[in-house]
């Protein structure tokens, strides 16, 4: 990404929101960056060890696998795909808008990432709801009548595990949207400070990410 | 920019308080942002979690001296085992050079004035003390009984605080991954202007590997603690064989992170012996290049053996074969580096003060672990010598011993930086010597128990180990009295007045032109490099400082 438009460390009208221990508003916004990638790659690291566990449990029973993934809810999986998918993209339009100094736009689109955010664990609150209520429940709480094939309780323990850990990175990023819809109120972000929505962005686009990989992983097996 | 160019540094700083006095009060500590405090913190907290560990070592080392019962039950022995390893692990070893004296002296010898994300850095300090806390908690919960591996299924159903010990290592290993994220950051980003990446002292390439593996090994062990957690309170049976799980893919996954981590433990260790040769032999480092590129290789390397420690666990003879020739390459970067600090000390001209002791105590004890893990790393006679006093020996070769040693180095090097204070150096020596002579005499004798058939983990043996058994012991007290010692003088110390120079020992990186101890922001405006971290040769005007024009 383009970093032309920054001040640079010519001009020194020290912006309210350089910190002491760098020289210019270019390294903070740089080392920022290089700080969200080392985060995101330890959590793609993290969630591997999940889809290394189910590829490797899979593997030792399909048939399991297949006869559980029934109970999931296709169309609302896909919804939710869409759902965010469409907020990576305004997240992203919420970094352009401030790089144009449109604050009213900035906030705009953030609070629609934020509705999108929303409506994702809405989605996933009513799916959760339906597999508690028939009793498919992770290990020993599985309680579903009628399986015609043994250890599909395994399944969901993944399952669980799996969206459940991903549902908190979408609580965690709605609470820094928030935050960050309180600084653009606040006036905060233009063309010379939009750091804070640059690496929220790439965590939100991170989220949307593995959310696409979990997607046919679990609602789309055949 | 202003062109005054000031050789500051064997004044004091009149104006500008030091670190350690401004701001004062226990608030200014607990609050505060700057990386030097935030060190002197995690390093206090090292050294009660030392005393802690090593307690429970004695007690382990009284419990063996006679081959049934001594002092306490089996019960209480595994719990006891299970803490010393838990502790020294993942609350001594693990942040004892990287969080310690990485975040005093790594943004010095960049010549920044922080690290990168200050805030992050005093919240992984937090994340440290409450996983700290959390795992001594375990202790009122009846202890912990497995061992610090947790290995599965016993692990999953055994009784007492293993749920929150194994919590605890997970909040721990945040704490571990936010200082890997600091780190690497800060050296990208925050070098003093005209520091390439081969102008930076070895210790920073040190600290860049060891937080490259934190950050890609320690995910996997987060991940993997969870899923145990879940397997204990939700049974959900990814580990259990009951119900359909694989417990072997526990060990897989501890293993992914935590041989790594090994390395986390001994790379760190190289990067302070980097820094202490050179100093008191008065020369270039020999190979610089070598010895930074083969951290990083060994970093690498480090992902792709973890299966060594599973060639007795029921894997295919031919993954066997695989992992134990893979294994082997790690000597070579491990000899590299030796190699290259022995140059450096040939024809230098050696001063033997207490860092370089320790250094020297290092290279030998450390030639002596990495040496007997060839004979591990050979899948054959690792057969012979798996699960048993071989094994605790030589890992205590090289996680305690060359760890810890190095750590005593560092501390000795830094302290009158960090403190403006100088410890009795007569004493400083016995100390070392003690050490050293304690450390050998507690496990060279459980090289052979292993080599003769001694399991580890054992609370009863057979009488004929027993005198091997007792020299162990006496070795504990030996290194006990000196870690004593040294505790004791280094405590003394502070109780003098702050009346050092700013280079005692005549170091070349950029922490020895500012004050000892520094200010608050390290240096009077922004250091810029003129000569390499180890250039003895030039003359000892070394570094402009450029006015700073705020």
């Amino acid at each position: 990404m383009s970093t032309a438009t920054h001040t640079t460390s010519a001009d020194h009208g020290h912006s309210p929101f350089l910190q002491h221990h760098f020289r210019d508003m270019d390294q903070q916004f740089n080392t920022a960056k290089i700080g969200m990638w080392l985060f995101l790659v330890t959590e793609i690291l993290m969630f591997g060890g999940l889809f290394i566990g189910y590829g490797i449990m899979h593997a030792s029973h399909p048939q399991a696998f297949l006869a559980a993934h029934h109970h999931l809810d296709r169309t609302m999986g896909a919804i939710n795909t869409i759902v965010l998918l469409f907020s990576s993209f305004t997240m992203v339009m919420a970094i352009w808008a401030a790089q144009t100094s449109r604050k009213g736009l900035v906030i705009l689109f953030l609070v629609i990432t934020l509705l999108c955010a929303a409506t994702f664990m809405g989605v996933k609150y009513s799916e959760y709801s339906h597999k508690f209520h028939e009793g498919l429940l992770p290990g020993k709480y599985y309680t579903h009548e009628g399986d015609t094939v043994p250890g599909q309780f395994l399944f969901f323990s993944f399952y669980f595990m799996m969206t459940g850990l991903h549902g908190i990175h979408v609580l965690l990023g709605m609470v820094v949207i928030s935050w960050l819809i309180f600084r653009a109120v606040r006036g905060d972000f233009g063309p010379d400070y939009y750091g804070p929505l640059d690496v929220t962005g790439l965590y939100w686009h991170l989220v949307d990410l593995i959310w696409i990989y979990l997607f046919p992983l679990m609602y789309l097996i055949s | 920019m202003a062109d005054t160019l000031t050789t500051h540094g064997n004044g004091h700083a009149a104006h500008h308080g030091d670190y350690l006095d401004d701001p004062k009060g226990l608030a200014s500590w607990l609050t505060t942002v700057d990386h030097k405090r935030i060190g002197l913190m995690y390093m206090w907290s090292v050294f009660f979690f030392f005393l802690v560990g090593g307690i429970f070592a004695l007690l382990v080392r009284i419990e063996l001296l006679t081959p049934k019962q001594t002092i306490m039950t089996a019960e209480m022995y595994n719990r006891v085992f299970t803490l010393h390893g838990a502790i020294m692990v993942f609350l001594v070893i693990i942040p004892a050079i990287p969080a310690a004296l990485g975040n005093f002296a790594l943004p010095l010898l960049l010549g920044a004035k922080d690290v990168a994300f200050p805030k992050l850095n005093l919240a992984s300090l937090y994340v440290y003390w409450t996983g700290a806390l959390m795992a001594v908690t375990t202790l009122a919960l009846g202890g912990v009984d497995t061992g610090w591996t947790f290995y599965t299924p016993y692990s999953s159903t055994t009784g007492g605080g293993v749920t929150l010990m194994v919590l605890a290592a997970f909040v721990l290993g945040f704490s571990s991954i936010f200082t890997g994220v600091n780190f690497i950051a800060t050296i990208h980003k925050l070098r003093a202007p005209g520091m390439g990446w081969f102008e930076m002292p070895l210790f920073c390439w040190g600290m860049y590997s060891t937080a490259l593996i934190q950050i890609l090994a320690t995910p996997v062990l987060a991940i993997t603690l969870l899923l145990l957690c879940m397997e204990r309170v939700l049974s959900i049976g990814i580990f259990d064989p009951q119900l359909g799980g694989d417990p072997v893919l526990f060990q897989h996954f501890f293993w992914f992170y935590s041989h790594p981590a090994v390395y986390i433990m001994i790379l760190p260790a190289f990067a302070v012996i980097s820094e202490v040769i050179p100093t008191f032999s008065k020369k270039t480092i020999f190979g610089y290049k070598a010895i930074a590129f083969s951290s990083v290789a060994i970093a690498l390397l480090g992902f792709l053996v973890w299966a060594h420690h599973m060639f007795t666990a029921g894997m295919s003879l031919f993954a066997g074969a695989i992992f134990s020739f893979i294994t082997f390459f790690i000597a070579i970067p491990s000899a590299i580096k030796v190699f290259n600090w022995i140059a450096t000390m040939w024809r230098g001209s050696i001063s033997l003060e207490a860092p370089m002791l320790h250094a020297i105590s290092f290279l030998l004890i450390f030639t002596i672990g990495g040496l007997t893990g060839l004979f591990l790393a050979a899948l054959s006679t690792d057969v012979h010598l798996h699960d048993t006093y071989f094994v605790v020996s030589h890992f205590h070769y090289v996680m305690a011993g060359s760890n810890l040693i190095a750590f005593l180095a560092g501390i000795h090097y830094w302290w009158p930086k960090m403190f403006g204070r100088m410890y009795n150096k007569r004493l400083a020596a016995i100390g070392a010597a003690l050490v050293f002579l304690g450390f050998n005499a507690t496990f060279l004798p459980q090289f052979v128990l292993g080599s003769r058939g001694m399991p580890r983990r054992y609370y009863n043996y057979l009488p004929e180990f027993q005198s091997l058994h007792v020299a162990s012991t006496i070795g504990s007290w030996i290194l006990a009295s000196g870690l004593f010692l040294i505790g004791a003088y280094l405590l003394a110390s502070l109780r003098q007045p702050k009346s050092m120079v700013a280079n005692p020992w005549g170091g070349r990186t950029l922490e020895w032109e500012t004050d000892s101890p520094p200010t608050t922001h390290n240096f009077e405006g922004q250091p810029v490099l003129q000569h390499g971290p180890y250039d003895y040769r030039a003359n000892p005007a070394p570094v402009g400082v450029e006015e700073h024009i705020h």
